[in-house]
């Protein structure tokens, strides 16, 4: 939703990173404000997913200029830990297995850094069991997923359920998803964007990233991003979307060749 | 890196300091006089000094083995020295008498010796370069008829039992570095469980080596008769050096039966720096021998330190019903390299034996597992289970595994299953993406890959078990 004069959340300018070496995004800009909800589009290789990853501080991604700034600190002085613990979170495109790791574990090891950082009391292991009860609900998981190892052996679907899980559990300020709709069947579609919906409020936002229209029609953004060549090239409203859906992209990347 | 990152990875080990204390330290060098003097030292009775120079001379017909995957400059022997012992008085009556700089010294090393601050639970053999200086809860122990003492003691105290048993599991011509032990072996613990007793306390060695030019060979004899059981742990730190000591001990087990021995180590030895330089050559023969029916030898290891380990403890079930395990934990970081795994050779009827091997291997460590199973033409109806497991944190680590298997008996079922993973940036990432530090990261990964193997160990020791292999790797990656 967009609230008027609502504080601003994430504040990207002129940002450029480069992976190896090779310069991928080119001057990224944007805004965004609690209460709202943000689509990035765009075509293979514009640099949708290096901007999520930038944002979460993968090492791998090295910023090179332009600035980030995060609920009025400058985000690129903190550590991927530390950025997690102050509110941004990750759906990643491919979550990754730990192999030998409980989710439980995980899960409680991830929330209580997550108090511990915000100066509250860790909680053990009775007052974490009862929470996370409540958490499943959200994507109707059951609890036999707890004592499995972290995403070991589960199927594309239970992956990205999990990541949701894990959302709500930490309750971002910034949800970022990338791509969290690919591999997804529909009713696992759904339940993953029934959770988003659940958790989106007046005081967070969310960023999603995705490549098809399809996820819009569940989780329906505010303003949807058009990226291309490691930039924002247009941005319109959710109508963008369905645009994009039935004319491709060519003629946004032709309008943009014209105008510059 | 992280700032805290590094500053636990420049902590120096921690037992690397070296006591001040007076030694009676014999030459460097080894000949048939040597042997003479060590086994007069000890007054040791003529059977002793006989078995030493067998082995002696056995020795010096045989060669360095060189088939395992290790790589290491030629030993000089002579240049090693075969007995050092801090002086104190000939006869401890109490642990009063124990020279204070030496119960500093396991203090330190977090092994209280003193009355009030024991371990309350585990009886300690404590052995400093080539002696033991104190054993605790001896009395405790002796009204169960069980016997801990140090094994110079018992060849002069139960010469029967030492000359019945000893050299019974690994004879003196087994190999090189048996032999070499058998020769010169100055101290370690004897243990002796009566019929029918169930060892009232955890029993544990502690092994020191201090002196810079001294090996330490030590041997170990633990007796279950039938119907007893025991557990056992053994510890084992040494000081910073930058030359390279030896480390060649010879542990032996028997079980009649239905005994039951329980055999855990937690090996801490110096590693060497960051550069490779200095460090432990531990070249280990453990062997258990299942003799007795329905008998039981368990290993578990966790092998953390030592420039290079060789040592492959392993079971001879002999027994019918009798069974046999060996799990282990070898991590190795920087120059560590580590060539160890089992023998499981099942001898009588229906023997059952697993195998669980976790091999952890970072920096430009290199890590083997070598293992066999062997089931003879009489082992009907054997068993076995084996399970090897490596990791590798970072690009430059390297795991080998080494399975050998013989079978001789068609009604054997044999299996064998192995993995291999690895701890890598991105699993961090995703970690550090959840509000999770690297230190934790690694910690709860490492945990979950060894816990088959430290639910094995007793608790005290489990818990510190973990926390080890985590200091060890912390600043491994990234």
């Amino acid at each position: 939703m967009i609230i008027e004069n609502s504080p601003v959340i994430l504040s990207v300018k002129n940002l450029t990173a480069t992976v190896d070496e090779t310069l991928i995004l080119k001057g990224m800009n944007l805004e965004i404000r609690a209460g709202e909800i943000h689509a990035i589009m765009g075509p293979n290789g514009s640099g949708k997913s290096t901007f999520s990853k930038v944002l979460a501080g993968h090492p791998d991604y090295k910023v090179t200029g332009g600035e980030v700034m995060y609920l009025g600190q400058n985000l690129l002085d903190l550590e991927p830990e530390d950025r997690a613990r102050s509110g941004i979170f990750l759906a990643f495109q491919y979550p990754l297995e730990i192999p030998g790791v409980s989710n439980l574990d995980f899960l409680r090891v991830a929330y209580n850094s997550k108090r511990k950082h915000e100066g509250l009391e860790e909680l053990d292991a009775f007052d974490f069991d009862e929470l996370i009860q409540q958490k499943l609900d959200v994507v109707k998981m059951d609890t036999s997923f707890l004592n499995r190892s972290v995403n070991e052996g589960f199927s594309g679907g239970e992956k990205k359920r999990n990541e949701i899980l894990q959302m709500a559990l930490l309750d971002p300020k910034l949800a970022i998803l990338d791509e969290t709709d690919s591999g997804l069947d529909i009713d696992a579609l759904k339940i993953v964007a029934n959770g988003v919906n659940q958790l989106s409020r007046a005081d967070n936002a969310m960023l999603v990233i995705t490549h098809y229209q399809r996820l819009l029609e569940y989780i329906v953004p505010d303003y949807v991003h058009v990226m291309a060549n490691g930039r924002i090239i247009r941005t319109g409203s959710k109508d963008l979307a369905l645009e994009l859906e039935e004319r491709g992209y060519d003629w946004v990347l032709d309008e943009e060749a014209v105008a510059s | 890196m992280t700032t805290t990152v590094k500053s636990i990875v420049n902590q120096p080990y921690k037992y690397g300091f070296v006591t001040q204390i007076e030694s009676d330290t014999i030459p460097a060098g080894l000949n048939e006089d040597v042997i003479r003097l060590i086994s007069a030292k000890k007054n040791e009775p003529d059977f002793m000094l006989d078995f030493r120079l067998r082995a002696y001379r056995q020795w010096l017909k045989m060669e360095d083995p060189r088939w395992a995957a290790v790589s290491y400059p030629p030993i000089d022997y002579q240049s090693i020295v075969y007995y050092s012992a801090p002086k104190q008085k000939e006869k401890l009556k109490s642990l009063e008498d124990v020279d204070p700089t030496l119960l500093e010294t396991f203090e330190k090393l977090g092994i209280p010796l003193s009355e009030q601050k024991r371990l309350s639970n585990v009886a300690v053999d404590a052995i400093f370069d080539s002696v033991s200086v104190a054993t605790t809860f001896r009395e405790k122990l002796a009204e169960h008829g069980v016997i801990f003492c140090s094994i110079s003691e018992a060849v002069r105290e139960y010469p029967d039992l030492v000359q019945k048993y000893l050299g019974s599991v690994v004879p003196i011509g087994d190999n090189y570095f048996a032999a070499l032990n058998s020769a010169v072996f100055s101290d370690g613990s004897f243990v002796y469980i009566p019929k029918n007793t169930k060892c009232p306390m955890e029993l544990s060695t502690y092994f020191r080596i201090n002196n810079g030019e001294s090996g330490q060979f030590e041997r170990t004899l633990i007796v279950a008769e039938a119907g007893s059981s025991v557990s056992y742990l053994e510890g084992c730190t040494a000081p910073m050096f930058d030359t390279n000591q030896l480390h060649a001990a010879v542990v032996e087990l028997v079980a009649l039966d239905n005994a039951e021995i329980k055999y855990s180590t937690v090996q801490n030895w110096y590693a060497g720096d960051k550069e490779g330089k200095g460090g432990i050559y531990n070249f280990v023969t453990k062997r258990g021998l299942c003799q007795g029916v329905n008998s039981k030898i368990s290993w578990t290891q966790v092998e953390t330190g030592s420039a290079i380990t060789w040592k492959y403890p392993s079971c001879v079930l002999v027994g019918d019903n009798s069974v046999g395990e060996f799990y282990s934990v070898a991590l190795t970081n920087n120059h560590q390299q580590a060539d160890t795994g089992t023998k499981m050779v099942h001898i009588g009827k229906n023997t059952r034996s697993t195998i669980v091997s976790k091999g952890i291997s970072a920096g430009q460590s290199k890590n083997s597992y070598r293992g066999l199973v062997k089931i003879g033409p009489k082992a009907e109806g054997a068993r076995n289970y084996s399970q090897c497991d490596s990791m590798l944190i970072g690009d430059n680590a390297g795991a080998n595994t080494f399975p050998y298997i013989q079978v001789q008996n068609n009604t054997a079922k044999v299996e064998h299953e192995a993995s291999t993973s690895k701890i890598g940036e991105d699993q961090l990432f995703y970690f550090a993406q959840r509000g999770i530090s690297m230190e934790d990261a690694i910690s709860m990964m490492i945990s979950g890959f060894c816990r088959d193997v430290f639910n094995q160990l007793p608790m005290e020791f489990a818990v510190e078990a973990d926390r080890l292999l985590s200091l060890k790797l912390e600043g491994s990656v990234g």
